[in-house]
């Protein structure tokens, strides 16, 4: 039978937050060991040099200090890594390990782990480390790097191009020499980084008696470590064990391989006791990946009524001197040019990309990869076609949108569309905004010198990967999940997944999952994630998986174990299995609804009187599934966004003053978790849109590592953000969830560029930059 | 040179001997394992370590143990444990109004201090109050909700969640 929906759907409220708002979180820099070392890194003060002369003997002898390593003391124990993958054709990165040996490649690479009683003592004697770096001139720019003669940003590489790529459809030629307007623009992406609140963090914990290496280790992805770590270590999976406890957020963030993580495990492997390396804030902004740092140009082409006939687009993105590993750094540009213009029927396309190196830390994939800048070029170019044909951005809109009754379709750029709803959700939006009153208070307001602007931008996000993302190209990252789900002696459930918890309700979702098809309320559930030893093999969180993938993965696991209590039940009950049920926590009668066994009664029987079974009759009470998603190779969600805005034009400060959001992210499983998922990512859309950016000398120092300095958006800035729903299940699982991660980050900065743009509209001034800093409006104002 | 101080911590004396650049929240953190109080800056600037310090919300952080020697303490936990912000608390798990849990003790600590001092503030107050709490994963607007609806059960206005 099928199970009901009686809770997914619904507004379960977080057991788990319960644990934070008590001071009882459990995060990794909470965790303390016995004979715990505590790591400090010297690093290189310089964007490019060379070690003219190293010596750490001062450090060594220094109160507290246990171990000092180098270059050459501990990167022998590690197999080098490098950030390439296959599908990327042509890509190239140098091999990396673990400390600088000869070159430095970016201020904040390190050169010297300390490791001491505690982080102050290690802290201490990084001040007595001699490092003598022949300063070298360092590749900053990305156009200059690709320039002939630019010296490489690292060493083995013949040229400062890790990557490059062009899609192109047969008619783009045509296409733009036929329109009738043809619309340009240069843009910039700033850097910009996560700044999870709680830094990366990780103690790694060799026994060698056992040769078991348990690492705990603030990530979205334990198994992708555990693979890493006995891989370039060299130990059996089986003994290297990776714990993820509450993280203190991470964004895409902490699914990266860094040195300092790498330095950890070598030093406990190394010494035989546990070693724990917390990030400072300080040494976060130098280390943590960067996202973004795009250049991009781009033109569309439109007929006389306002149809888009193509884009072309080039796009050069600057990723630092490596490649990340294991998931490269060529991921962002690929979506960039991938995504283009994904919302419109637009038949017509050709997207360059390069990706180059330099000299700072390095970018790779964030919360959104890729989709925010698409979504602003592709929408400060409709906008500007708007202007050009004097129609409504929503009219244009409507013109082009795919229409929701002609799917499945092809985008322009080869991605395959089930079935999206953006006339739907432009249709609501407009409604929800009451966008006719808005555009005259504004006009009434412009009439004042108040110039308020509203923006638009549809979207379409990237969910649920397949092998596709990193699987065909040799990554070892898992594209499928894995659940075990049982029901314990006394009657309750218990759920053991590989998809992970970082606050945005992995294990509420999975609970409710789990018990719609065991007839048990969510709290009855208890999940597991997290942990390689307890939980089965999967890819855990990232792209937006944890509903499409884990729950389904859940469902089905769910129904498995459905399955087994009711051919129990059905041999105690002497009743056909088919005639059975789960309800209200116990076997019913499926046709009168009657209660005929309790769930606890049957884990009473299989775990303590299988004597009493029928011979033949499983007892058992565990099912296992796994699932990996067919069908397309990733799903699409899709929704539009509004911004409404203020732009003060004498200081250039721009007040945001509500924000809205459509969505379509398949099933909803809980409505509270996807509106506040939607909002928390709106935010980090915004963020860079107005306020955050790695900014750099032209030495290759970046000027603004604190926090003091580095602006985040703050409750004070942010607005109140609306939220309204479509709902179009995915067909290729039977929930039909399709995630909702990365929604409110794909299109926020889209919006807002388009709104500020319109409130500068009447006075002729455009602005094509994030952050849209007041400097740089005043600027395009002509004020400075 | 170590120096020894005596203070209230959650209404239990603690007497330590700390180095004069031990920071109040490397105490409470390392020496009384009180991990409730989150490092997410050590500036001042993110809001993560917020104690109370005789009644008044600090970044413990900023705090050396030392200033704080014959001064009364408290943390997330004993706040927690005394239930004078079990009404807060539930309106934080009623609006989902945190996410990873790492900036959450700060914000109960803000809240608690702007209703100690204003006990009807509008929304935009509110925001103001947090202008140094950082929070990466909500938006804001949750927790926004929920110490707007606290400061209404407070008043007498709207039902009280358990």
């Amino acid at each position: 039978m099928t199970a009901g929906n009686e809770h997914i759907g619904q507004a379960h409220r977080r057991g788990n937050a319960l644990r934070h708002l008590a001071g009882r979180g459990r995060f990794v820099t909470d965790l303390a060991l016995p004979r715990m070392l505590h790591a400090a890194f010297v690093r290189s003060p310089m964007a490019r040099g060379r070690i003219a002369e190293l010596d750490v003997s001062d450090a060594a002898a220094a109160p507290g200090v246990v171990r000092v390593f180098t270059a050459e003391t501990l990167n022998k124990t590690c197999a080098p890594w490098t950030g390439t993958l296959e599908h990327f054709a042509g890509m190239k990165s140098a091999p990396q390990n673990i400390l600088a040996e000869g070159a430095v490649l970016w201020a904040g690479h390190p050169v010297t782990m300390i490791l001491a009683h505690s982080r102050a003592e290690a802290e201490d004697a990084c001040e007595l480390v001699l490092l003598d770096i022949e300063e070298e001139e360092a590749v900053v720019d990305g156009d200059a790097a690709l320039l002939d003669g630019a010296a490489p940003a690292s060493e083995g590489i013949d040229s400062n191009l890790c990557f490059r790529t062009v899609l192109e459809t047969p008619g783009l030629d045509d296409a733009f020499a036929s329109a009738a307007h043809v619309v340009e623009e240069s843009f910039t992406f700033g850097r910009h980084t996560a700044v999870t609140l709680e830094p990366r963090a990780v103690i790694a914990d060799f026994d060698p008696s056992t040769g078991q290496l348990t690492v705990h280790q603030g990530t979205q992805t334990p198994y992708q470590f555990q693979d890493v770590y006995a891989r370039h270590f060299g130990l059996p999976e089986s003994k290297v064990r990776v714990i993820a406890p509450d993280v203190g957020g991470s964004f895409g963030m902490k699914l990266h391989v860094y040195n300092e993580e790498m330095a950890t495990v070598a030093a406990s492997l190394t010494l035989g006791r546990p070693v724990r390396f917390v990030a400072d804030r300080l040494e976060s902004f130098v280390s943590d990946i960067h996202a973004r740092d795009h250049r991009v140009t781009a033109r569309m082409a439109v007929d006389a009524a306002g149809t888009i006939l193509a884009m072309d687009v080039d796009d050069m993105t600057q990723i630092g001197a490596f490649s990340t590993y294991p998931r490269t750094s060529v991921a962002e540009g690929n979506q960039v040019i991938r995504l283009m213009g994904a919302p419109y029927r637009m038949p017509d396309y050709r997207g360059r990309l390069s990706v180059v190196f330099q000299n700072k830390v390095q970018t790779s994939q964030y919360r959104a990869v890729g989709h925010p800048i698409a979504c602003a070029v592709t929408e400060a170019l409709v906008d500007r076609a708007a202007e050009q044909l004097d129609l409504d951005p929503f009219e244009i809109r409507a013109r082009n949108l795919v229409a929701d009754d002609a799917y499945p379709h092809v985008s322009a750029t080869g991605y395959q569309f089930e079935k999206l709803s953006h006339q739907t959700s432009l249709a609501k939006l407009r409604q929800l905004m009451d966008y006719d009153t808005l555009r005259s208070e504004q006009a009434e307001l412009r009439r004042q010198g108040i110039y308020r602007g509203i923006g638009i931008a549809p979207f379409v996000e990237i969910t649920n990967p397949g092998a596709a993302f990193y699987g065909v190209g040799g990554a070892r990252i898992s594209a499928q999940d894995g659940a075990v789900v049982r029901l314990t002696p006394g009657g309750d459930v218990q759920c053991a997944i590989s998809v992970t918890e970082q606050g945005q309700g992995t294990e509420t979702i999975i609970a409710q999952i789990v018990a719609d098809q065991l007839g048990v309320t969510p709290d009855q559930v208890k999940v597991t994630t997290g942990d390689t030893d307890t939980t089965p093999s999967g890819g855990a969180t990232w792209a937006c998986r944890g509903a499409g993938i884990g729950g389904e993965t859940a469902l089905r696991a769910g129904r498995r174990l459905q399955a087994q209590i009711l051919a129990i039940a059905g041999a105690v009950l002497q009743a056909d299995p088919a005639t059975l049920a789960l309800a209200g926590g116990a076997v019913i009668d499926s046709g009168t609804g009657r209660e005929r066994i309790t769930l606890a009664e049957i884990g009473r029987i299989a775990t303590y009187r299988p004597d009493t079974l029928p011979e033949g009759c499983d007892n058992s009470l565990s099912a296992v599934q796994h699932f990996a998603p067919t069908g397309y190779p990733f799903d699409f969600t899709n929704g539009i966004q509004a911004s409404h805005v203020e732009v003060d034009i004498e200081t250039g400060v721009t007040r945001l003053l509500k924000h809205w959001v459509v969505e379509d992210c398949g099933r909803i499983i809980n409505p509270l978790l996807v509106d506040e998922q939607i909002r928390g990512g709106v935010v980090q859309g915004l963020g860079p849109a107005f306020f955050e950016e790695c900014l750099y000398d032209d030495m290759g120092q970046m000027t603004n590592a604190s926090l003091a300095d580095y602006l985040v958006p703050m409750a004070g800035e942010m607005p109140d953000i609306e939220i309204a729903h479509v709902e179009t299940p995915t067909l290729d699982t039977i929930l039909g969830a399709k995630g909702v991660g990365e929604a409110g980050t794909a299109a926020a900065g889209a919006a807002a560029m388009n709104a500020v743009n319109d409130a500068l509209r009447p006075l002729g001034a455009r602005i094509s930059q994030t952050p849209m800093t007041p400097l740089r409006i005043l600027t395009a104002l002509g004020h400075v | 040179m170590n120096i020894e101080i005596a203070l209230t911590v959650n209404g239990e004396t603690v007497r330590e001997t700390v180095e004069p650049r031990t920071s109040l929240a490397d105490l409470l953190r390392d020496r009384l394992r009180l991990t409730g109080t989150h490092l997410g800056c050590e500036m001042g600037s993110c809001g993560a370590c917020l104690v109370m310090l005789d009644g008044a919300p600090v970044h413990a952080c900023l705090v050396l143990a030392v200033q704080a020697d014959g001064q009364k303490v408290e943390t997330i936990e004993g706040l927690n444990e005394s239930g004078h912000v079990s009404d807060l608390q539930a309106q934080f798990h009623d609006r989902n109004a945190l996410q990873c849990g790492f900036c959450t003790n700060g914000m109960v600590m803000s809240a608690q201090a702007l209703l100690s001092d204003n006990p009807r503030p509008s929304r935009a107050e509110i925001r103001d109050a947090l202008s140094g709490n950082y929070c990466r994963c909500t938006g804001y607007e949750a927790i926004v909700d929920a110490i707007a609806a606290t400061a209404d059960r407070r008043a007498g206005i709207g039902e009280t969640v358990e």
